[in-house]
């Protein structure tokens, strides 16, 4: 057996012993150990993707409620605006009804007033011409007593009439 | 700064025993009386590292091994190889074989036999297979059973070689479709790798730095990428594109001989190298007892420690190195055209 010739037995049971041996670990060994190296490999993958997918959602969750959130102030502002100015249209639509009303009642007052006015006009120029028709019927009567007392008692009457 | 420190030492001691021990020492492993025999560094140096009949541990430990012959003239014949010797380790004539020279051979006419052997690597051969068997298989019965869950023990070391070889080797030589050729670069891979680890056990045999051994898997290779080589593959062989016309006959012959230089050197590569580390370390030891002195044995062994740990470092590099050749080879032959 040299060194640089190949022995004719050991081609033979290399050669039979390698090929057996690839065969017996292909299937006992590399399939099960590339397949269980696949999966975990794949494995690993699905969770990273998944873990960055969940990641993106809840960004777009954040979003999401963020833009939520601004749509509800927004809407708490405009209802609040509509609720004040709602208040404030009756605020100035009672003032208004209110000062008419008051207008009217002060326009009804002095109407009343007027024809109170007009009707105590009336009936002070009647109790005036009752007065002087009593006045000049006790003059009539003391006209024939004295005259100065007679202008006297003229001056009081009227007196008392410009006082009334 | 810390060399030089420990050669000068060596150098003290070596001259201080030199000087104080004597005389020299004997070296011989004969004990029997007869006259020690001349001490020959080639014959011990080739017989550990070439394929034997019989596995010799030392002198007295010595493991007889099946011989298994056949011959036109005899027929099949297996006996044990210890027939071969008398008591006295004398070589002798066995029912009509004669060993000469590791040789097994007629008696009466010198014809060679048809030696099927179990020699001393056929049974490295045979350790080294049933030893990846089950440390492989192992490994395949903790994937299959921690499914889903991390790696442990054993199973942690040998998947990180296995995603080495597949991702670093096969991968980006073959292409995409990578995964039909794992299983053989894996196993040759694996082979070549234990073989050599074994082979620089003490005591064990030299598998993978014979050249039958490597012949093989050269050969196997050789089988591989050409059975699966496209007509790209052949078409680059037989009728090379963007070569001048005139010139395509004269590249013809250079590619036929390249299918062959490729697993040619394939064989001699793993060979020479770890035949080589053999050699340089059994070229050291003997050195001790050329010198028959215990110092050059110190001296030596400490030199012997560092060129092991290279040894174990070749040992992976030339596993890495024949996977990876034969990887290139197999991507050559199955690459898609890019003209």
């Amino acid at each position: 057996m040299d060194l640089l010739s190949p022995g004719t037995g050991l081609i033979v049971w290399q050669l039979i012993i390698f090929v057996g041996l690839f065969f017996l670990l292909k299937a006992f060994a590399w399939k099960p150990i590339l397949a269980s190296l696949k999966e975990r490999e794949e494995s690993i993958q699905n969770a990273l993707d998944s873990a960055e997918k969940a990641k993106i959602e809840m960004a777009s969750l954040k979003s999401d409620n963020e833009k939520l959130l601004k749509e509800a102030r927004e809407e708490r502002d405009r209802m609040l605006k509509d609720a004040k100015d709602a208040a404030n249209r009756l605020h100035d639509e009672a003032q208004v009804a209110a000062r008419k009303n008051a207008d009217r009642i002060i326009e009804d007052a002095k109407a009343v007033i007027h024809t109170e006015k007009q009707a105590a006009l009336r009936d002070v120029k009647a109790q005036v011409a009752m007065f002087s028709l009593a006045i000049s019927e006790k003059l009539i009567k003391k006209n024939l007593s004295e005259d100065k007392q007679q202008k006297e008692l003229v001056d009081t009457f009227i007196k008392d009439l410009k006082l009334n | 700064m810390k060399k030089p420190f420990l050669v000068s030492k060596t150098v003290f001691f070596a001259l201080f025993f030199v000087v104080f021990s004597g005389r020299p020492l004997l070296a011989s492993d004969n004990e029997s009386g007869e006259e020690p025999k001349k001490f020959d560094a080639n014959e011990v140096i080739l017989h550990h590292v070439v394929d034997d009949h019989q596995w010799h541990f030392t002198d007295h430990v010595v493991l007889p091994l099946p011989i298994i012959v056949y011959s036109s003239e005899k027929g099949l014949d297996a006996f044990s190889s210890s027939r071969f010797f008398d008591e006295h380790h004398n070589p002798v004539d066995y029912n009509g074989y004669k060993l000469d020279h590791n040789h097994i051979l007629l008696a009466d006419s010198g014809k060679a036999v048809f030696d099927l052997s179990i020699t001393k690597n056929v049974a490295m051969l045979l350790i080294n297979a049933t030893l990846l068997f089950l440390i492989l298989t192992a490994v395949a019965k903790s994937a299959k059973n921690r499914t889903g869950k991390a790696p442990k023990g054993l199973q942690s070391f040998i998947e990180p070689i296995i995603v080495f070889v597949r991702d670093e080797i096969v991968k980006p030589n073959i292409g995409h479709h990578y995964e039909k050729f794992l299983p053989y670069l894996l196993t040759l891979f694996f082979f070549i790798l234990f073989g050599n680890l074994l082979g620089l056990l003490p005591g064990s045999g030299n598998l993978t730095g014979n050249i039958a051994v490597t012949l093989v898997l050269a050969v196997l290779t050789f089988i591989i990428t050409n059975f699966s080589g496209n007509k790209n593959y052949w078409s680059h062989i037989f009728w090379t594109p963007g070569v001048p016309l005139v010139l395509r006959p004269i590249i013809l012959p250079v590619e036929i001989i390249g299918i062959f230089t490729k697993p040619f050197s394939l064989t001699i590569r793993l060979f020479v190298a770890i035949t080589a580390g053999h050699i340089v370390l059994l070229s050291l030891i003997c050195l001790t007892f050329i010198f028959q002195s215990y110092v050059v044995g110190v001296g030596v062994s400490i030199a012997v420690m560092f060129i092991n740990l290279i040894e174990l470092l070749v040992a992976g590099i030339q596993a890495y190195v024949f996977t990876l050749f034969t990887a290139l080879y197999i991507g050559m032959a199955t690459a898609d055209d890019h003209h």
